[in-house]
């Protein structure tokens, strides 16, 4: 079913726009979108009346700050009534998904200028209210009845793939130290601080084999982009970058119910989707944002995206292939652990990585010769998998 | 876990009290909980309820130690996935079990049990836990 999809032209990203993740007293949701896409916009060149849709990926405004509706209230506060405004929804990959509509509604020619993006504000509630947000991503009827949560979802496929591949507690603890390591370039990183092994190995535990320095952080911020076609692109920009690739797959909400616990079959249907419409092989890929909402999570990545073998990604970690400066740089920005994982922004904010790496303005973190980037996005444990590949070239 | 009314715990009493899940006679794969279509049959099979033997295998777990609301008196507790002799998964907690005893592979089998804390209505939950399952010898249980 997949190899029939075409775009009917290609499209471009002509301008980003994001806020500072972190915790963000002073900002409420409607502030960070302004903030996001008004830059945006400025980026882009281009006249906020030129647009002609939104989507907006948010995970959970209801449970976060009790507002629904989210696609509007974002349309009204950016000042553009009465064009349409869609909400999109998958949990952690909310904004990929936002990204992948837009993409279909420019590639399909319906519409020229679209804007996406995505935010969140989840420091507006306590830390358990958060949680409990958080874990509405899961089985409402089987993981959360019985008393799991979203790190408890994670632990399971840990402590599985440290079984059945012999991954290791100081592999994962490398996966946090390197995005902590990277996110000291990032100025919008949620985590300026330097972290060790034994930091992360002698943090307290939260779901065994999961401690606190395994896990993404509960951050606000929001992200946005400016698409258009590819024919209009250099009108606004000399340096547009394209997507080659748009791809996303399902798989059931409850881990129990996988083929497979240590892999996340939505990755691999929606990477092979990817691959094949960027005519690309997983090694043609320089670098790319994974989702490592925890630490086990980068390393399945590696596997389910190709870039390793299977049950191998705690090996690829070590190797320092992974690293800035290595061969494959993966998680530039920080990923979700460094730079903050505020739910419904996440996605877009993995692409402006890419557009700034493939736009050589990613500073102290810039890979050398960036051309083509890859973007992976979670949905809860694995529910929704987006995945885009983008390029510096048509 | 959010609070819900009554009725979204009472239409799944009989599936959680009794272990019902599904069965597809065409494949004969079994599903907990229930579905009412085949995943992998679809419309091509057919679905009835199976009284499930309760009895299987720690396929993976955890400890959690920063619980969700409606836990906390049962922190730390050990949520696993148990495949049952039917070959299906499931997640649920596992109790009467010292936290460094548990480990992949462990036999186990279900007991009827509490769920959670009564929540501000005043509603009791009652399900399935698993247990260890040493099997003709029993053992007298120690903790939750």
């Amino acid at each position: 079913m997949f190899e029939n999809t075409r775009p009917r032209r290609d499209v471009a990203i002509i301008g980003t726009g994001c806020t500072k993740f972190g915790e963000l007293w002073d900002k409420s949701l409607r502030d960070l979108v302004v903030e996001a896409g008004v830059k945006a916009v400025e980026d882009a060149g281009i006249y906020g009346k030129e647009l002609q849709l939104i989507v907006g990926g948010n995970m959970s405004g209801g449970l976060f700050i009790g507002q629904e509706h989210t696609g509007a209230l974002f349309a009204d506060y950016l000042g553009l009534n009465n064009i349409p405004a869609i909400r999109a929804e998958a949990a952690c990959a909310s904004s990929s998904v936002a990204l992948r509509i837009g993409y279909l509604a420019v590639a399909s020619g319906l519409y020229d200028y679209v804007a996406v993006g995505g935010a969140e504000k989840m420091t507006d509630v306590y830390g358990t209210h958060a949680t409990t947000a958080l874990a509405s991503a899961m089985d409402q009827e089987s993981e959360a009845y019985c008393g799991s949560t979203f790190p408890g979802v994670y632990a399971l496929m840990a402590k599985r793939h440290m079984y059945q591949y012999g991954t290791t507690r100081h592999q994962m603890a490398m996966v946090a130290v390197k995005n902590h390591e990277n996110a000291l370039h990032n100025p919008i990183a949620h985590f300026q601080r330097k972290i060790s092994i034994e930091d992360v190995i002698s943090s307290i535990l939260v779901a065994d084999p999961l401690r606190l320095l395994d896990c993404s952080p509960i951050s606000d911020g929001a992200a946005a982009v400016i698409l258009a076609p590819a024919e209009l692109a250099k009108k606004h920009t000399d340096s547009p970058v394209y997507i080659k690739a748009s791809a996303q797959a399902s798989d059931s909400l409850a881990l129990s119910a996988r083929r497979d616990i240590c892999t996340l079959d939505a990755t691999l249907h929606a990477a092979k989707h990817a691959y094949q419409q960027a005519k690309l092989t997983p090694k043609e890929i320089q670098f790319a944002e994974v989702h490592d909402c925890f630490t086990i999570n980068e390393l399945i990545a590696y596997e389910d995206l190709g870039l390793c073998k299977k049950g191998e990604g705690g090996k690829l970690m070590e190797s320092g292939q992974t690293m800035l400066g290595g061969k494959m740089p993966i998680n530039t920005s920080g990923g979700l652990k460094g730079k903050g994982h505020p739910v419904g922004a996440t996605g877009v904010a993995q692409i402006i990585e890419l557009v700034y790496q493939l736009t050589g303005k990613a500073g102290k973190r810039q890979v050398a010769g960036a051309s083509t980037g890859l973007a992976h996005n979670v949905g809860g444990s694995g529910a929704t998998v987006a995945i885009h590949i983008l390029s510096n070239k048509l | 876990m959010q609070e819900y009314a009554v009725p979204f715990h009472w239409r799944k009493f009989k599936e959680r009290y009794n272990l019902i899940g599904s069965k597809c006679v065409h494949c004969g794969k079994y599903y907990y909980p229930k579905r009412s279509i085949c995943p992998s049959c679809r419309r091509g099979g057919k679905m009835e309820d199976a009284k499930l033997s309760g009895k299987g295998k720690i396929f993976t777990y955890t400890v959690i130690r920063v619980p969700p609301s409606g836990f906390k008196i049962y922190s730390p507790y050990v949520v696993a996935i148990i495949e049952l002799d039917e070959g299906c998964k499931l997640v649920s907690q596992v109790v009467d079990v010292d936290l460094d005893k548990v480990e992949i592979g462990m036999p186990v089998k279900t007991c009827f049990r509490k769920i959670r804390e009564d929540d501000s209505s005043g509603l009791i939950l009652y399900g399935f836990k698993f247990k260890p399952d040493y099997g003709e010898k029993s053992i007298p249980s120690t903790s939750n």
